[in-house]
């Protein structure tokens, strides 16, 4: 058997060394390299002046991945109490936007809420507005909030099912009103859900660049719309958008590292 | 301290168009040990959860101490819940779990310290409070969750079966730490089991529940002893309950013969139960009894024997710690005392139903329709049938004329004597197989068997009037 199972690894892991391991490999030595092939600093030492866009893109992903939680938190909940059929029925909802092309879907966005789109156009009734929407830091954070929030609420709804009524109802018991349970029960058993969330919301807001470009103009660049153009723009260098690349890798790498180290210290502080 | 501390006032509670609870009250005293003691589904439970403030009555009130407390939420009640899979937080660990209350109720950090390490030396849990709790134990935990419940110092403890999770000899050791808990505290317990022996083992007072109705409440003692029907005398205990003929005051026929008793107040030649506890009956020389039998298998239980004598047609089940071989013939003793009357469970003997004559021979009662030769009786007329409970016969639901619920299964000696109810009445009928109680069961009835009347017109117009 052992033998067995380890030959159906074999698939993967050849796949994972193709299109991973390789690829990873060469990005690395891209970023490390000029054009001519010499090792160098330069591609790394060069990003500085790009600083700014790197900030945005993690100061907005933050903002989305927050609301996201705001958001999914209470539905997840919501849902986890309903029945069989109520939560496949929310999930069956939540996904459905999934099953449309991510651009059309942000395309969709654009007329709504441009300039002479039917948000200001609806608002214009009532003798309102016009509003500019479009090409906002908030038209970014919206994109990003509308793709990615299905990702926040399943992991929260599928951690949050697990939680037995009666430790809800014994916190109740023991005096605990509505926040009480929120912040003593509810939010420290879902840690493990709401970590997903995060990951599941911040890693691709804080690289996407189609939600940027489609969404924030060309005010609203993001280190995906930098990363892009090294590769496919008229700047066209390999060598700076692989070095950028692995910095990107690295903030996440970290970002994600406070987060579970900070889960771990939330347990252990919670054990007393 | 003679006044009740919870009082429930003809507590009604339906879910989906089920009645959880019929007209329930009940009276708790101050420090008292009460067990809610019934089969499952029977309303104990919710019972429980009505007083903890999870579930509101759909009429009937709540008193504390007096006061109407049906809109106080169940954060604010001063009683707190043993849970029946205990509940605890899987996020903190012992201690934490423990001064959970304590903790909302921000009570000083030293107090709380000081009153959780004495919870858990009185539930013998000394030098657990960092463990985590997936690391103890299902009795350990049983006891986290009773010293969470008590360090609150509720006025009044509920526990929803806390011992139905264990083992045997772990159950048994609980139920003594529990009452030796009860003992120390003082505080009013109100616990629920299905299990009678615990009942009666922990319990001042015990109530006996049924489809959500109480059928008697008193001291363990007195219930056994003096059960109010039939129901609660077959679910305390093991008991020989026949079917009887009350002839009049303080004269009762059974198995036969004609016994002197203690009970007055059924009327002359009326039906009743008769119960007789196993060890009340004495095994003698055949010769000095009114009854003989002979044994038809003996048991050994250690204390005791158990020995099923067959006598007068039916099976008595006598225990003794003098042992008789099978095949043995005995005398059957017992005094007036031991024999209890008891009102049947079900009004009568036989089935009353109203039906229709629906076509030539035809007549139709209860969807049921069947055809008997030679009636005679032009359509629509209304007719009585009466159905003997040894007509109707319990069959697979596919097979069924009718499928029914089984409310009541009590075991007659020879035969069980069933209680089924149809959406319009109940019925009562006789078989030799065992069914599951509230469940749905399928009937037919041998219509060869029902006897037909025509209702005479006058009654039918005064029916109608």
């Amino acid at each position: 058997m052992k033998a067995k199972s380890k030959f159906a690894a074999v698939p993967y892991l050849v796949w994972m060394l193709i299109f991973i391991l390789v690829p990873l490999g060469m990005v690395i030595f891209f970023g490390f390299t000029t054009t001519g092939g010499e090792f160098t600093f330069d591609n790394f030492t060069g990003i500085v002046k790009y600083a700014h866009v790197f900030w945005k893109s993690i100061y907005l992903s933050v903002i989305a991945t927050l609301i996201c939680l705001v958001l999914g938190f209470p539905l997840g909940f919501l849902m986890s109490r309903m029945s069989e059929v109520g939560q496949r029925t929310m999930l069956m909802l939540i996904m459905l936007p999934m099953w449309m092309s991510f651009l059309l879907r942000t395309y969709g966005w654009m007329t709504l809420l441009e300039n002479e789109g039917l948000i200001n156009k609806f608002l214009e009734l009532f003798g309102i507005g016009p509003f500019t929407m479009i090409n906002t830091q908030g038209a970014v954070v919206l994109g990003m909030v509308y793709n990615y929030l299905p990702f926040a609420i399943m992991p929260l709804h599928s951690i949050m099912v697990k939680i037995d009524k009666s430790v809800i109802e014994a916190a109740q018991d023991l005096g605990a009103n509505g926040f009480h349970v929120l912040i003593k029960v509810l939010i420290p058993l879902s840690i493990p859900g709401i970590i997903t969330a995060i990951t599941m919301v911040f890693v691709p807001s804080v690289s996407t660049f189609i939600i940027s470009r489609m969404l924030g103009g060309g005010q609203n660049m993001l280190i995906g719309d930098l990363i892009e153009q090294q590769f496919l723009g008229s700047v066209y260098n390999p060598n700076v958008g692989s070095s950028m690349s692995l910095i990107l890798m690295v903030i996440i790498l970290i970002i994600m590292g406070i987060i579970n180290h900070f889960d771990d210290e939330e347990m252990e502080g919670m054990l007393v | 301290m003679e006044h009740a501390s919870i009082e429930l006032k003809n507590i009604f509670v339906d879910f989906d168009n089920d009645r959880i609870l019929d007209n329930v009250s009940l009276s708790v005293k101050d420090g008292d040990f009460v067990t809610l003691l019934g089969p499952s589904g029977c309303g104990k439970t919710t019972t429980l959860r009505i007083i903890a403030g999870f579930v509101q009555p759909d009429k009937g009130d709540v008193y504390f101490d007096g006061k109407r407390i049906n809109d106080l939420p169940a954060y604010k009640r001063p009683v707190n819940t043993v849970f029946q899979r205990y509940a605890l937080f899987p996020h903190l660990n012992v201690f934490d779990n423990v001064a959970f209350g304590l903790k909302i109720q921000k009570v000083p950090k030293a107090e709380i310290k000081e009153r959780v390490l004495r919870m858990l030396e009185i539930v013998d849990l000394k030098g657990y409070e960092r463990r985590r709790i997936q690391k103890l134990s299902g009795g350990q935990q049983q006891r986290v969750a009773i010293a969470r419940a008590l360090v609150n110092n509720p006025k009044v403890l509920l526990l929803d079966e806390p011992l139905g999770a264990l083992d045997l000899k772990l159950r048994k050791d609980m139920q003594i730490e529990l009452m030796d808990i009860h003992k120390k505290t003082g505080v009013t317990f109100i616990y629920v089991t299905h299990d009678q022996e615990e009942a009666l083992t922990m319990s001042d007072m015990v109530v006996v529940m049924k489809d959500g109705v109480i059928q008697q409440q008193g001291r363990p003692e007195d219930i056994y002893n003096e059960p109010k029907n039939a129901f609660v005398a077959d679910f305390i205990g093991e008991s020989n309950i026949f079917d009887a003929t009350m002839l009049e005051d303080y004269k009762v026929s059974f198995c036969g013969q004609t016994f002197e008793c203690l009970d007055a107040g059924f009327g002359t030649n009326k039906p009743v139960d008769v119960v007789i506890r196993p060890e009340d009956i004495d095994l003698v020389e055949p010769e000095k009894a009114v009854l003989t039998g002979v044994v038809d298998s003996v048991v050994f239980k250690g204390v005791h024997y158990e020995m099923n004598i067959q006598c007068g047609g039916l099976f008595w089940l006598v225990h003794s710690t003098k042992c008789q071989p099978v095949g043995t013939k005995v005398g059957l003793d017992f005094g007036p005392d031991d024999i209890h009357i008891m009102k049947r469970l079900f009004d009568g003997d036989r089935n009353f139903v109203k039906g229709e004559v629906t076509g030539e021979d035809t007549i139709t009662f209860m969807d049921v329709e069947f055809t008997r030769e030679g009636l005679g009786l032009p359509e629509g007329t209304p007719v009585r049938l009466t159905i003997s409970p040894k007509d109707i016969e319990v069959v697979s639901t596919d097979h069924a004329d009718l499928t029914v619920y089984l409310e009541s299964l009590i075991y007659k000696g020879d035969y069980n004597e069933l209680i089924v109810y149809t959406h319009e009445q109940s019925l009562l009928l006789h078989s030799y197989l065992d069914q599951q109680v509230a469940t749905d069961i399928g009937i037919k009835f041998h219509t060869e068997n029902i006897l037909v009347e025509a209702i005479p017109q006058e009654e039918v117009s005064g029916d109608e009037g």
